[in-house]
């Protein structure tokens, strides 16, 4: 597994940013763990560990976007949409923290940096589109579809600007801002395509066959009223 | 465990594999701190670091064409490393005729170091350590049980995806399909939402069998197995090292 992917590493962010937002994520993480207790049974469990594993999975997927500059997937809002804005956080968080432990991706001291933008601004952002674009759009596949892809895009940008919020607080070097920002916003509004068309096809197909498993649908379901009175 | 799994683990018989999980991942975090916190400016601190690793891989019998090799990871970093002294800002040095930004050399000098310390760091404990031990040394570290949860689940179910992406593709092959790169692209984007379905009704299928069989969050395991005092005073002899070196590059400045 020669793989290019990196999260940010041990180093580019100086201790005390990196230590303040590693508090801020195991407090945020702290309330998801809370939050999805409630959400967690039998179905939800397999699910998150397999939307975790195909996160993990398409995370491989490297888009060569500029010379030097590659990035991938991110996959928040595929696990929003799936396991709900709690465990969706938490299924992000494990493959990041099983990256770094295992595959020596992005710096152990660099977790909470990496687990604030990815698995905490990413979702979050991805799961108020999807809340809120479900509102107005059909809530079928194809309706869902069009969530995903829309929510994806702007997640993963908005994932990519923590770490200029981070690297401006923090940052080892003086390098203009604006220039980071852009680059990044450029490179992840790419990598949110891409990311949108995995995200669309592979929602569309699961609210198709079995949409019971589509956490975002649950608000919506009609409940089934049994034994109501037929007036012959 | 499939192939995709043992990645890698070097499976080799030494002290530092013997070492509970949890003990090593303590180690290692504490390690990584240090390295981060050391000012930029201590190089011969870093250097010291460096051969605290050398020792740990010596012991642990990993080769180190294995760590370079597997350490090209972070290849990445290091290019924007090497854009910092051009792109970087304040006072300049020339060097070779070339007009450099004392600030961005200090950067780039920053990054390729505590990357690469981390980075190697890392991948001894990934090396000497399964990923089932990984998980059960979280879980002795008082890691709530949502993650050790998910992260099982996780590592199971990468094995359970890889098998179906490629029966789905001896399916395809067998009905006269012509796997070249960008036919493949299309095959793989059509049939991703298959994938996923096919490998979660799999999947929830085990997970009913292991509900059945009494599994309620936790894999068993010897709860008295924990790691003896020895193992916890070997392993601290890591980061107790590189903390007497940060302090003395501390008090030498």
């Amino acid at each position: 597994m020669e793989t290019t992917a990196m999260h940010i590493a041990n180093g580019i962010v100086d201790g005390p940013v990196s230590a303040v937002f590693a508090v801020l994520a195991v407090a945020a993480l702290a309330f998801c763990v809370r939050k999805a207790r409630n959400d967690l049974d039998e179905r939800l469990a397999p699910m998150a560990g397999l939307v975790a594993a195909f996160i993990f999975a398409v995370q491989m997927l490297n888009f060569q976007v500029l010379p030097g500059v590659s990035g991938h997937l991110l996959g928040g809002t595929l696990a929003v949409i799936l396991v709900g804005p709690w465990v969706g956080a938490l299924c992000v968080s494990t493959v990041l923290i099983v990256q770094c432990l295992l595959f020596a991706d992005g710096g152990l001291t660099a977790l909470g940096l990496n687990i604030t933008n990815m698995a905490l601004l990413g979702t979050a952002a991805g799961y108020l589109l999807v809340a809120g674009l479900l509102r107005v759009l059909p809530r079928n596949a194809r309706g869902l579809a069009a969530t995903a892809f829309i929510a994806s895009v702007v997640s993963v940008v908005v994932a990519s600007q923590g770490f200029v919020l981070e690297y401006a607080l923090g940052g080892t070097t003086e390098l203009s801002l604006p220039w980071v920002s852009g680059t990044l916003a450029g490179v992840h509004a790419l990598i949110g395509i891409g990311e949108g068309l995995i995200a669309a096809t592979t929602v569309a197909t699961v609210a198709r066959v079995r949409p019971d498993l589509v956490y975002a649908l649950r608000r919506f379901r009609q409940p089934i009223v049994v034994g109501t009175k037929v007036n012959a | 465990m499939g192939a995709g799994h043992a990645v890698l683990h070097l499976d080799r018989v030494s002290p530092v594999h013997r070492l509970a999980p949890e003990v090593k991942i303590a180690a290692v975090l504490l390690f990584t701190i240090i390295v981060v916190v050391t000012p930029r400016t201590e190089f011969w601190a870093f250097g010291g670091y460096a051969v605290l690793l050398a020792v740990v891989a010596v012991v642990a019998r990993v080769p180190a064409l294995w760590l370079a090799r597997r350490a090209t990871i972070e290849l990445p970093f290091v290019l924007l490393a090497v854009a910092l002294p051009f792109a970087g800002q304040g006072e300049r040095v020339d060097w070779l005729g070339l007009s450099l930004s004392v600030d961005g050399l200090h950067g780039a000098w920053n990054i390729f170091a505590k990357g690469t310390l981390g980075v190697l760091a890392s991948l001894l404990l990934a090396a000497t350590t399964t990923m089932r031990d990984l998980i059960l040394g979280l879980d002795r570290l008082r890691c709530p049980t949502v993650f050790t949860q998910i992260a099982t689940f996780m590592l199971r179910y990468l094995d359970v995806l890889a098998d179906d992406a490629r029966r789905m593709r001896i399916a395809r092959l067998a009905r006269g399909y012509d796997p070249r790169f960008l036919w493949q692209v299309k095959a793989f984007a059509v049939s991703v939402g298959a994938l996923f379905l096919r490998a979660y009704e799999r999947g929830e299928r085990v997970y009913l069998a292991m509900v059945s069989r009494g599994y309620a969050g936790r894999l068993p395991h010897d709860e008295a197995a924990r790691a003896p005092v020895g193992q916890w005073m070997a392993a601290a002899v890591l980061p107790i090292a590189t903390g007497g070196i940060a302090l003395a590059a501390a008090l030498g400045s």
